[in-house]
């Protein structure tokens, strides 16, 4: 098996008095695609963004790249690092609205990683090219369908050069048309051997891009299987449950 | 139709440099000083608030309800009037100006918190994943949309402070207000000049507000069209 490039282990994440993860364990490898399934309310998003600390989880612990990191205590300094070797692709794609499509790419690069602009832009316009967004470098957010500015939002966490990108539902605000474009540009990105983590109700990405499935239900992780053998051999019932009621895909 | 006899018009316009002058010498700079002042208050006020700074969120909110909750008027008279009792005597002018300043910069404030609060907090959150401070992320993302959608009642804060300014004549500021009283007092010609003085105060709100529509288009407006 590859080397380990994610592991959360223990995640305990409560909302006042409702505990939305029961202490959750879940392993990436590096270049693995990893896709988290589940009913709406089963604490797919909030994992995500306990591992980002976008939510700060009451315990549990991340490693990331060789790193450990406690989730309900790490400091300033370590939830930067975290966000540094990490990306982030937000269902609601979240561009910056007062930059440009080039800008939005650049800005982490320039701002963050205090990268020289022609370099920045260099970067960017590749990362761009990469997701079909190359020509609209100059256009704002609002100007753009959803789905360009959810390949703006890929390009935007390729170039930072992640050792792991997080996608939270990337495709749930797109009609079906525009979901394809998406899904093709992630698609690319896992070829070219990305590390990634993506909360998803795309069956179909699931199945044909993801390498493994991690099944998600109240807060646990009920099974976590190769995505053929979760499509295909589901060998548990609320699994098999969860795949009648989203199309049969199973 | 009233006739204006000779005598009114030779005042009206004998009068006009008399009041215009105290307007350029005193109203406006009165309130643009005070404008500019209140502008770093409310900034203040408003990023504490937004950051919700324990201690000093409660002190923001308590100058906003003090300042929004009492008249303008009475403000000018505790400072101009009511300080002195505790040995700190002002010359009119800067009484005037400190309390224009605390006065817009409570509203202000507010104002500029509502901008802030408006912006997707999603915003905030795409500029940590990639890695920016919450400063960077204030600077470059949230304060530049905010000030944006600020900018037009930000106008009518200013608008707004430059017919307050007359208030500053009850403290003996010799501005536009109390230069035509002093004329009146003289020459008991009441309504032409009082509607005099209201015309300088008009053409001034005419003027900021053809400088708004400037200002207005040439702030970046981030691809969005406007009518």
């Amino acid at each position: 098996m590859a080397q380990e490039m994610l592991t959360l282990e223990g995640v305990r994440k409560s909302f006042g008095d409702v505990e939305v993860l029961h202490g959750i364990d879940l392993t990436v490898h590096r270049g693995e695609v990893v896709a988290i399934l589940g009913p709406s309310g089963s604490g797919k998003t909030t994992l995500l963004r306990c591992a980002n600390f976008l939510e700060r989880a009451d315990a549990g612990t991340l490693a990331l790249g060789g790193e450990s990191f406690d989730l309900a205590h790490a400091t300033k300094r370590e939830v930067a690092a975290v966000r540094k070797k990490t990306a982030f692709v937000f269902q609601s794609y979240n561009l910056f609205r007062n930059r440009t499509v080039l800008g939005n790419v650049t800005e982490g690069l320039i701002v963050a990683r205090k990268m020289p602009r022609a370099q920045a832009e260099k970067i960017a316009r590749d990362c761009l090219e990469r997701v079909g967004m190359g020509d609209r470098a100059d256009a704002y957010p609002v100007q753009l369908s959803g789905g360009q500015q959810q390949r703006v939002a890929i390009a935007r966490a390729m170039a930072t050069d992640p050792e792991i990108i997080y996608f939270d539902e990337p495709t749930s605000a797109l009609d079906p048309e525009l979901t394809i474009e998406v899904l093709g540009s992630m698609r690319r990105l896992a070829e070219d051997g990305m590390t990634m983590l993506v909360v998803t109700h795309e069956m179909g990405f699931a199945r044909n891009v993801a390498d493994r499935v991690v099944f998600m239900e109240g807060g646990s992780v009920v099974a976590t299987a190769p995505s053929a053998e979760f499509f295909e051999h589901p060998d548990n019932d609320r699994v098999r449950a969860f795949l009648r009621t989203v199309g049969g895909e199973g | 139709m009233v006739p204006v006899s000779d005598r009114v018009a030779e005042i009206l316009l004998d009068s006009f440099s008399r009041i215009l002058i105290p307007g350029l010498t005193a109203t406006i700079p009165l309130a643009l000083i005070s404008f500019a002042i209140a502008l770093v208050i409310a900034m203040a006020v408003a990023l504490v608030q937004y950051a919700k700074v324990p201690v000093l969120t409660q002190i923001a909110r308590f100058y906003i309800w003090i300042i929004r909750g009492t008249p303008l008027l009475v403000q000018l008279y505790v400072v101009f009037y009511g300080l002195p009792d505790f040995g700190i005597v002002l010359d009119p002018f800067p009484a005037a100006i400190i309390v224009f300043s605390i006065n817009t910069g409570a509203y202000s404030a507010e104002t500029i918190r509502g901008a802030l609060e408006a912006v997707p907090s999603g915003q905030l959150e795409a500029g940590y994943c990639v890695g920016m401070s919450y400063m960077q992320i204030m600077r470059r993302i949230l304060l530049p949309q905010a000030m944006r959608s600020a900018f037009p009642p930000l106008s009518n804060e200013l608008i707004a402070l430059v017919k307050d300014t007359s208030l500053a004549a009850n403290i003996t500021v010799l501005e536009m207000l109390m230069a035509t009283q002093q004329i009146v007092s003289r020459t008991y010609e009441a309504l032409p000049l009082y509607l005099e003085v209201a015309a300088i105060y008009l053409l001034f709100s005419t003027v900021l507000t053809w400088l708004q529509g400037i200002g207005e288009k040439k702030l970046a407006s981030f691809g969005m069209e406007r009518g």
